[in-house]
């Protein structure tokens, strides 16, 4: 077949119909995955809260999204009949926004963590996801940002950074930091009915 | 088939230098994103090659990047509803296959001139060879860095080498194989 000419209208006809065509197929496939990805998204968040609060069934009430002063992140606030798990993130890790959930008893104490998004360097700030477990060289299972201080060594706190990874390690604590006063913060408002985006009697049943 | 070694896109022709310096931190990443570059490579050769007579010679370009850009973006949302771990560790890397000179170069200088099938060839080829070199740098930088392979552990951490995991060890690494394998090809 002879190839076609490169005319004014060929030109544009064809570009056109490709353009509408790919963005025909782009429109098949995003409705085909979003059901998916939105189910896959819900599923880690949910074994996220899971994990972090220590339980094998959560009920968690309807989440508190809290923006950040800087208007790119945002923590958001899950309350549960086990405890409280709060979404909260620091844009300046090493690679970029780093995302974690923690989850606190009553008291305040942390019950677990989970890093949910990072772009830290593999072997290296990567290793975020369990240098702070129970255990392990940097725990922070059990203490209470309010009597602990949750920082590096090197910036006079209690906690040992990660071995060549001290940004990520900043970060992560100020993500942790972030997740307390904002869940402290957030109890003020509710007792004194200043909050107007608790829900309460709205639960998601999640087992 | 020449893809694999004699022209092979990070070796010989060193193109796609950057997911190649930018995945390849273990040989896991740098397989993953092998693999996914590969998938894209074939299916754009293969429909270029199909549609290369109803493309008029001067708008060749967009015609391939809209049908590129929209094959690596329908790859995405597949990883990501189907393969959400390879998305995770992959993440920020995937929607710059686009941009990924060994893809619009193969379309340019193979599909536009071959038929489907030797076009699918030559996207396998090529993606092969892409893929073997990035898996090879992965596991050089790991093992270097990390003291692991594919994650698995061959002498204790603290002999690592910081340096290979991170970039400049990257431009080393790939600086000493382009070295052994022009050595190979006796060049």
């Amino acid at each position: 077949m002879k190839k076609l000419k490169s005319t004014w209208y060929n030109m544009v006809g064809v570009l056109t119909l490709i353009a509408v065509l790919a963005g025909a197929a782009l429109g098949y496939v995003n409705e085909m995955t979003k059901g998916p990805i939105e189910q896959i998204k819900a599923q880690q968040l949910a074994d996220g809260i899971k994990a972090v609060l220590n339980a094998d069934q959560v009920k968690v009430e309807e989440p508190n999204v809290i923006p950040n002063s800087d208007g790119k992140t945002e923590t958001v606030i899950y309350r549960t009949d086990k405890g409280v798990a709060v979404k909260a993130q620091d844009a300046n890790g090493f690679g970029g926004t780093l995302t974690v959930l923690v989850g606190f008893d009553d008291k305040g104490s942390i019950q677990g963590y989970q890093v949910l998004e990072s772009s830290e360097t593999p072997g290296l700030g990567a290793k975020a996801s369990f240098w702070f477990q129970k255990g392990e060289k940097g725990d922070i299972i059990g203490k209470n940002p309010a009597q602990n201080k949750l920082e590096v060594s090197k910036d006079g706190g209690e906690i040992d950074a990660i071995t060549a990874s001290t940004i990520t390690s900043r970060a992560f604590l100020r993500a942790v930091n972030l997740a307390y006063s904002v869940i402290s913060n957030n109890n003020e408002d509710a007792q004194s009915g200043a909050s107007p985006q608790h829900h309460d009697g709205k639960e998601a049943n999640n087992e | 088939m020449n893809g694999i070694i004699k022209e092979n896109p990070t070796f010989v022709l060193l193109l796609g230098m950057c997911p190649t310096l930018g995945t390849t931190s273990s040989a896991l990443n740098g397989m993953s994103m092998g693999l996914a570059t590969m998938a894209v490579l074939v299916f754009s050769n293969l429909i270029i090659s199909l549609i290369k007579n109803f493309i008029p010679d001067m708008v060749r370009i967009p015609c391939f990047i809209v049908v590129i850009a929209s094959l690596v973006t329908i790859l995405q949302m597949c990883l990501q509803a189907y393969a959400p771990d390879v998305y995770a560790s992959l993440g920020l890397f995937i929607p710059l296959i686009v941009v990924n000179c060994i893809i619009l170069g193969r379309a340019e200088a193979f599909a536009a001139k071959n038929g489907p099938v030797s076009s699918i060839f030559d996207g396998l080829g090529m993606g092969l060879g892409f893929t073997m070199a990035l898996t090879l740098l992965g596991a050089m930088r790991e093992f270097l860095g990390t003291g692991c392979v594919f994650s698995l552990r061959v002498f204790p951490e603290e002999y690592g080498a910081l340096a290979f995991v991170l970039a400049p060890g990257a431009f080393i690494a790939l600086g000493y194989l382009i070295a052994i394998v022009n050595r190979l090809r006796g060049v």
